[in-house]
């Protein structure tokens, strides 16, 4: 289905939140928010969830710990005990302390590593990939509002256009996209 | 909005517009470097070179080149790589723990302090490679299935350990770094005006968009980063004063190490990042971004950590005549008065008493003042390895054993030339990428910059 997007332009962003407040109270649906930097308070207002990025970290850093734990139990107790000064070394407890920094370094890198390619696959930003927003500056100084006109059935594109004219805005742009 | 006390310093000085800060960080990269830069360049890429190719003769020859010998078998190589490590711990401490603690002084500083550490940690890493002699044969460090019967490396020892805490720190700072350059290089590609670079920048930014989701990810993705490099940073340099703590060699065998360890690191990577931060600023003229209170911020930092290692030295003193060894006791009279008395002294006069001139306002604030003492700061920590290492094993059980290091010209090629190579990289990043973190510092200009905060109720009405 053919639909036409609107692209509102801010050139500041405490601007933008404000009329982004009165928008959303008027039952106008902002679909995107493209900014040089975050801004602040913006996602509650126009209806974006958390991320549950934190949560896969600490997946990630489970399986680092998991995986350290393992490796170092089958290495050191049961393939092949070291006899390092008679210390015991024929159950994992006896030997733990040693296994400790180890363990802590691979959670860690593990769990960096993990949300950092997650995070990368989840914003689909990967080396080489087109750049994504509607203006280039909107990565220097300018601030831009996306709205879609088919998840704003009840309003026109004019009545859009004038609603948005009233919040401060500086430039008006539309795209028809397929 | 968040609010800040009108007494604060501001820390964008000026009247800066959010466009201002970006011209202000990609100028230097779009046009033309200056002559100094080709200059330093070239001088940084000769001494590199010739550290370079004293590390092919030495692979080629062994590491007998080196001025070791049986009672002093560790001596330049790895006082060169402690002191790197060291030397990277103030990068990822800026970004990390001054993160968690909400500094917002850290926005200017980071990126360029998370460029030194890397590089940094790249030189140190260098060390135990080559000290390998087979540099080919580096991957026999992992635990990898192999063809010798069940040959594991050895999970006891603090010198894997160590393999593992490294390049852990290496690469976690590199994430955390690169994470954070994704949206500056996109400010970069769309300001581009050459096809070459805009491709470059535009492979480099991931086609970064800054959508509010992205931003959302990016804001969480820092925090965890953060709070994962925090401890990390600590456990690197705990795990580096291992590979001597767990040892049973007089001046060696001390549970201070680890806390005392991470102080002198914190204390001589603040030092280089002064060091570099305040030829940065000049030559690139971000004296708005990074100026007085910064330097000030930082210098508080030297003293205290300053303060922790000077305490820390004199605790080891004291133990070593309390503890009633007297091969301890002997290690540091030793030290004091022995032959490399000239070390020891240099070590107490460089990193004892200087931090403690940082108590003087005037001082702490004068930037030339900042830039002898962050020289004299480093040549100190450089000493402190050197008498912990060479001094600890220069006398021997054996009176026989007894022996001085004189270090070989391989010895100081490949130092000296880890200094041209580190050079070598800070110049690049300083030429080809942005050495403040523009969204960050942007973040932060209606909360501290100078023109915002002394406005009253500037455009924030509805502060919450």
């Amino acid at each position: 289905m053919a639909d036409k997007v609107i692209y509102a332009m801010y050139d500041d962003d405490d601007v933008l939140k404000d009329g982004a407040k009165k928008l959303v109270s008027k039952g106008v649906k902002i679909s995107e928010v493209f900014s040089p930097f975050p801004i602040h308070g913006i996602d509650p207002i126009i209806g974006i969830k958390n991320t549950r990025l934190g949560i896969m970290a600490f997946i990630y850093g489970l399986t680092g710990l998991t995986l350290a734990t393992i490796g170092m139990r089958y290495f050191m107790v049961v393939d092949w005990p070291m006899n390092i000064g008679g210390k015991p070394n024929f159950t994992y407890l006896q030997n733990i302390l040693a296994f400790i920094p180890i363990t802590f370094e691979f959670t860690v890198l593990c769990a960096a590593h993990g949300m950092a390619i997650t995070y990368l696959l989840r914003n689909k930003t990967l080396p080489g990939m087109p750049a994504q927003n509607p203006d280039p500056r909107t990565t220097d100084d300018k601030f831009v509002m996306e709205i879609r006109l088919s998840e704003n059935s009840k309003y026109s594109t004019e009545e859009l256009e004038a609603m948005l004219k009233e919040t401060g805005m500086i430039e008006l742009d539309q795209k028809e996209i397929k | 909005m968040h609010k800040e006390a009108a007494i604060r310093e501001p820390l964008i000085l000026g009247h800066k517009t959010y466009h201002d800060i970006t011209e202000d960080v990609c100028k230097p990269i779009e046009d033309k470097a200056p002559r100094m830069w080709y200059i330093l360049f070239g001088i940084a890429l000769i001494i590199g070179l010739y550290g370079v190719g004293c590390i092919l003769y030495l692979l080629g020859t062994g590491v007998g080149v080196w001025g070791l010998n049986k009672t002093i078998g560790w001596a330049w190589d790895i006082t060169n790589f402690v002191w790197w490590v060291g030397i990277g711990h103030a990068g990822t401490l800026i970004s990390a723990v001054l993160l968690l603690f909400r500094q917002k002084w850290r926005m200017a500083i980071n990126r360029s302090a998370e460029a030194m550490t890397i590089f940094a940690v790249f030189m140190a890493g260098l060390f135990p490679l080559i000290h390998m002699g087979r540099l080919w044969l580096g991957y026999w460090v992992l635990p990898l299935p192999n063809q010798f019967g069940s040959l594991w490396v050895n999970f006891n020892s603090p010198l894997l350990w160590d393999v593992f805490a490294i390049s852990t720190y290496l690469s976690v700072s590199l994430v955390f770094w690169y994470i954070g350059l994704i949206p500056d290089f996109a400010t970069i590609r769309d300001r581009a005006k050459k096809p070459i670079s805009k491709k470059m920048y535009s492979i480099l930014s991931f086609g970064w968009s800054g959508r509010a989701k992205h931003w959302n990810r990016f804001e969480l993705v820092s925090l965890v980063l953060a709070g994962l490099a925090t401890p990390l940073v600590f456990s690197v340099h705990s795990i580096v004063s291992f590979d001597f703590a767990t040892s049973v060699i007089p001046g060696w065998h001390t549970t201070i190490f680890p806390p005392y360890f991470v102080a002198g690191a914190v204390f001589s990577g603040f030092a280089m990042v002064q060091t570099l931060l305040l030829i940065m600023r000049k030559a690139m003229n971000l004296e708005a971004y990074i100026h007085t209170k910064h330097v000030e911020y930082m210098n508080i930092v030297i003293m205290v950590t300053g303060s922790i290692v000077g305490t820390a030295y004199i605790t080891e003193l004291f133990i070593s005549w309390y503890s009633g060894v007297e091969y301890e006791a002997y290690a540091f009279v030793n030290r004091a008065t022995g032959p490399y008395w000239w070390a020891y002294w240099s070590m107490m006069t460089c990193n004892v008493i200087s931090p403690q001139l940082m108590w003087f306002r005037p001082l702490r604030r004068s930037l030339l003042f900042t830039f002898i003492i962050s020289i004299v700061v480093n040549i100190g920590m450089w000493f402190e390895r050197y008498v912990i290492i060479v001094t600890s094993l220069h006398r021997d059980y054996l009176p026989s054993s007894w022996s001085m290091h004189y270090p070989s010209h391989i010895d100081i090629g490949v130092y000296v030339g880890t200094i041209g190579l580190f050079f070598v990289f800070f110049l690049l990043f300083a030429r080809f990428f942005p050495v403040l973190a523009l969204n960050e510092v942007k973040t932060i200009l209606k909360s501290s910059g100078e023109s915002y905060k002394n406005a009253p109720d500037h455009g924030h009405a509805e502060s919450h």
